[in-house]
């Protein structure tokens, strides 16, 4: 069934339509001809293709077989052309997130086409929407990718109480230390209480001529020595026991932060810079440790501490309690007002810091480069400014924060100047005792104090909870490529890839259109094409590495959709076209999907790339090593390497891409008669620039911008004389060249 | 004078007519932009091969400028943002309201990394589906969207 028309163009669409005219697919535009934001209707009946857009008149297009419905994209904008045999009749835009739509459209166009050419009625096409936006969904997804996101929007406030599902493990413990914190902070607040009577059955009698009880005092002093020593030992207890949860709860913190971050996508990888990564995950989660570990802890003893001290206050002297706690509400406001501020502050100053950090992980791993090109100033310079914005990022929030602290110090002394007045006024009333008003003095001192302190969490707080939002933003980012919710296990494949009408794009910019491949199990296919034409995207598609926008990609006839990824990526060794090795040995870095593999079988693995004699070169042999990036290693040694690598996982499919483009010909032939054993009975996709490489290809796949544009063997391509003739043409020549110099 | 005739068919597409033949399905592509959207045109055949440069629209003959300004408009797509509405939350993702040069729209902004510096004034957003959306220089918006957009820099 076609989905109802929206709502806004129901009535009027209804009147347009003729009786018994049936809808069969409709897409409603968002841009008009000039690429204006304007709402435009297009719809299809089984008798003709109907316009309108908002302001202008309906028009339609009777239908007719010449007439040919075409969609195309660029810069995230699409266009739907309409043309007869002569020319174009109208043209229609929209913005990409209607694309899925709009391929419909013209999908069913297509079928109303064959339809009535095969003189069958035309029927609506079948749809599926997307149950949050009620756009169509791409074939097999649950939800678009769009509300895919939205339905895992983070809460912008409260971050921080996200972090409990963390905390949940250590709930025993937690309670334990806060169960001592309260302790302990009661006996902090016995000394004060005990000035009271010092003063007024000790000390005032004294002075009115009444000798000292020293029984009396030292019941007093001993209860003031107790008091400190309980006070130390509960406050070492709770420390401890919190301290170390804290470390634990950042250390899970971390370590889920990081496992959730290896199981995102590589599109996610692409749009981030190492620096922001490492600093988020370094520098966050140990800020919110320290937080948890010292701050909350002060902070809660603050809470108790003010609570308890109002309680005594309030049983001592209901009225001075009352002038005392004065300045509160207005601190509290404070406290409010510049929250917000504050937090935002320290935000910009975490990706500011991240910036600080991009630049070291850009820089240091393309130091060849800099030095190369003598930039060594302009790189401190690039440093130093984002140190620069640092600063005032910072000086912002300080200044803000520096007037903050003294107001509410000048808060607490001017209630301290109350509580005198009212006090002095009391006693000389003598409605209250000299014992009394010194004992409130010492309280109100401590109380303050805190509450002084208390301030100071406000920026601790929102630092973590800026910190907080940044590691959240992690974890709460889906894979784009999703775990299938029903998984098929793949076991071992057999290795037959079919790969139909799929199309790809990264970002808005179209890369693979309406690929359709089929691969037998233990073929091997050479991909040719001149760079940029898109065979590594494809390679990645088969890997899973990004998932395809349209069609879809079956290995055994199961869309790799439905299996678990790594299940599945287990079955594929993959050559890159960059190799990169760990920091390691050799050895660990030949056993990298294998760790568990003996040396016997990473020797054998190394024989059969011809690394072994190069590594056997080496100072400690296949201990040596590789150095970070394998920046001891030539290219060419890394890349077989890296075909070692995986050839020791004895995968069902491997792909070669470019594995051979550092080495000279005569390692590239020694290489390749290696790999024909290896390639026997296993799919292989090798992709390669020199077509020599390919001479054992049973089938070669010739890619131009994004299409396949030619299949075959190599002889029967270069009789065609088509786009792999060219290809072939352009390299003897270059080589005869090469050998007429010579 | 350049040495190639532009023209317009009947399906809409420019073609191109030079020493070298006639191209049909040519596209212009600027180089710069964002930077230097006035100067540095390329005028591109279908299969992706630059048939012309043209330094600088100014200096071209009316009739062809107007065609390839047409075309350039209708394959340019990067509204620019003049005025914040509103936005949704705080934090990414969130729904932007947003006046660009090409009327209201709102989209939704699934993290803070796509908003994007491309010069030391210009920013780039990219929506949840890839379209981008362009801001000059932040400092001349009115100090609502100035607002708006500071919770996010
Ligand atoms: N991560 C990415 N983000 C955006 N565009 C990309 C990305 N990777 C590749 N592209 C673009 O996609 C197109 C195809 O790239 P791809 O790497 O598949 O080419 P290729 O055929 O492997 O080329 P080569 O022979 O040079 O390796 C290129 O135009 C490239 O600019
Ligand atoms: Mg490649």
């Amino acid at each position: 069934m076609t989905s109802p028309l929206p709502e806004f163009w129901q009535a009027e669409a209804q009147a347009q339509l003729a009786l018994g005219e049936v809808v069969l697919a409709w897409l409603e535009t968002d841009l008009d001809a000039q690429l204006r934001f304007s709402r435009g209707l297009l719809l299809l009946t089984d008798r003709r293709l109907l316009a309108r857009e908002s302001g202008g008149a309906w028009r339609t297009w009777t239908w007719h077989p010449n007439l040919k419905l075409e969609r195309r994209d660029y810069a995230g904008v699409g266009h739907l052309e309409l043309t007869d045999e002569a020319s174009l009749l109208a043209a229609w835009r929209y913005t990409l997130g209607l694309d899925e739509s709009a391929r419909r459209l013209a999908q069913c166009f297509l079928e109303r086409n064959a339809a009535s050419s095969g003189g069958r009625e035309p029927e609506p096409c079948a749809v599926e929407n997307c149950p949050g936006c009620g756009l169509p969904l791409p074939a097999g997804q649950a939800l678009c990718s769009a509300c895919a996101i939205e339905a895992n929007r983070p809460p912008s406030t409260w971050t921080l109480l996200r972090l409990w599902r963390f905390a949940r493990p250590y709930r025993n413990q937690l309670t334990a230390g806060f169960l001592l914190t309260l302790a302990s902070t009661a006996a902090t607040l016995v000394p004060p209480y005990l000035t009271m009577p010092l003063m007024d059955d000790v000390l005032i009698p004294f002075q009115n001529g009444t000798p000292i009880e020293p029984g009396r005092v030292e019941l007093y002093l001993g209860g003031l020595l107790a008091a400190a020593l309980a006070a130390w030992a509960l406050g070492w207890g709770k420390t401890y026991i919190l301290a170390r949860v804290s470390e634990r709860i950042g250390a899970d913190l971390r370590i889920t932060t990081y496992q959730h971050l290896q199981s995102l996508s590589l599109e996610y990888f692409g749009g981030k810079r190492t620096g922001d990564l490492v600093a988020r995950i370094g520098t966050e989660t140990d800020r919110i440790n320290v937080f948890l570990s010292l701050h909350l802890l002060d902070f809660a003893t603050d809470l108790l501490m003010i609570g308890m001290t109002a309680a005594i206050l309030l049983s001592i002297n209901p009225w001075l309690a009352l002038v005392t706690l004065l300045p509160l509400p207005f601190i509290i406001w404070m406290i409010h007002v510049v929250r917000d501020r504050l937090r935002h502050g320290f935000e910009q100053a975490d990706r500011v810091w991240s910036e600080i950090t991009s630049v070291l992980t850009d820089t240091i791993p393309g130091i060849r480069v800099v030095k190369a090109f003598a930039q060594e100033k302009r790189e401190v310079q690039r440093f130093s400014d984002a140190n620069a914005r640092n600063l005032a990022v910072n000086d912002r929030v300080n200044t803000v924060w520096s007037l903050f602290a003294p107001s509410v110090t000048l808060l607490t002394e001017i209630g301290l100047l109350v509580v005198w007045i009212f006090g002095i006024w009391q006693v000389s009333q003598k409605a209250i005792t000299v014992g009394v008003l010194a004992a409130f003095l010492a309280y109100i001192s401590r109380f303050y104090g805190r509450l002084d302190s208390m301030s100071r969490i406000v920026s601790v707080t929102q630092k973590a909870a800026a910190g907080a939002k940044r590691i959240l933003d992690i974890l709460d980012q889906a894979s784009s490529v999703p775990e299938a919710a029903n998984p098929v296990h793949p076991g071992r494949i057999e290795g037959a890839i079919a790969v139909r009408n799929a199309g790809f794009r990264y970002g808005n910019r179209t890369v693979l259109s309406g690929i359709d491949l089929a691969i037998a199990p233990g073929e091997m296919i050479g991909l040719v094409g001149q760079s940029g034409s898109g065979k590594s995207t494809l390679v990645n598609l088969i890997c899973r590495f990004y998932d395809v926008a349209q069609g879809a990609i079956l290995v055994d006839g199961t869309d790799i959709r439905s299996f678990p990824i790594g299940e599945y990526r287990r079955n594929i060794g993959l050559v890159l076209q960059e190799p990169f090795l760990f920091f390691g040995t050799i050895a660990e870095n030949i056993a990298y999907g294998r760790p568990e593999a003996s040396r016997e079988d990473i020797v054998a693995a190394a024989r059969a790339a011809h690394a072994h004699e190069f590594i056997l070169r080496l100072p400690h042999g296949y201990d040596s090593l590789a150095g970070e990036r394998g920046q001891a290693l030539s290219g060419g040694e890394r890349q077989r390497i890296s075909i070692a690598r995986a050839l020791l996982i004895d995968p069902r499919i491997l792909i070669l891409d470019e594995a051979t483009s550092s080495v000279d010909t005569e390692t590239e032939l020694e290489i390749q008669a290696a790999l024909e054993n290896l390639v026997r009975g296993r799919t292989t996709i090798a992709i390669a620039h020199r077509l020599s490489t390919l001479r054992r290809a049973d089938r070669l796949v010739v890619m131009e911008r994004g299409k396949i544009v030619e299949v075959g063997r190599h002889d029967d391509l270069l009789e065609k004389q088509g786009a792999y003739y060219r290809l072939y043409q352009a390299q003897t020549k270059q080589l005869e060249g090469e050998e007429d110099h010579a | 004078m350049p040495e190639f005739e532009l023209a317009r068919n009947a399906f809409g597409r420019l073609v191109l007519k030079n020493d070298a033949g006639v191209h049909e399905g040519v596209v212009p592509v600027r180089a710069f932009p964002v930077t230097a959207p006035g100067e540095g045109v390329a005028l591109v055949s279908a299969q992706g091969r630059e048939l012309a440069w043209i330094a600088s629209l100014e200096g071209l003959p009316g009739a062809a400028r107007i065609l390839l300004e047409e075309a350039l408009r209708d394959r340019e797509f990067m509204p620019e943002i003049l005025r914040l509405v509103s936005v949704s939350g705080n934090a990414a993702p969130c729904e932007w309201k947003v006046k660009t040069d090409r009327g209201e729209t709102a989209f939704t902004l699934k993290s803070e990394d796509d908003i994007r510096r491309i010069s030391p004034s210009a920013l780039i957003l990219t929506d949840s589906h890839g379209v981008n959306f362009l801001i000059k220089n932040p400092a001349d918006l009115d100090r609502h969207s100035k607002k708006l957009l500071g919770r996010f820099l």
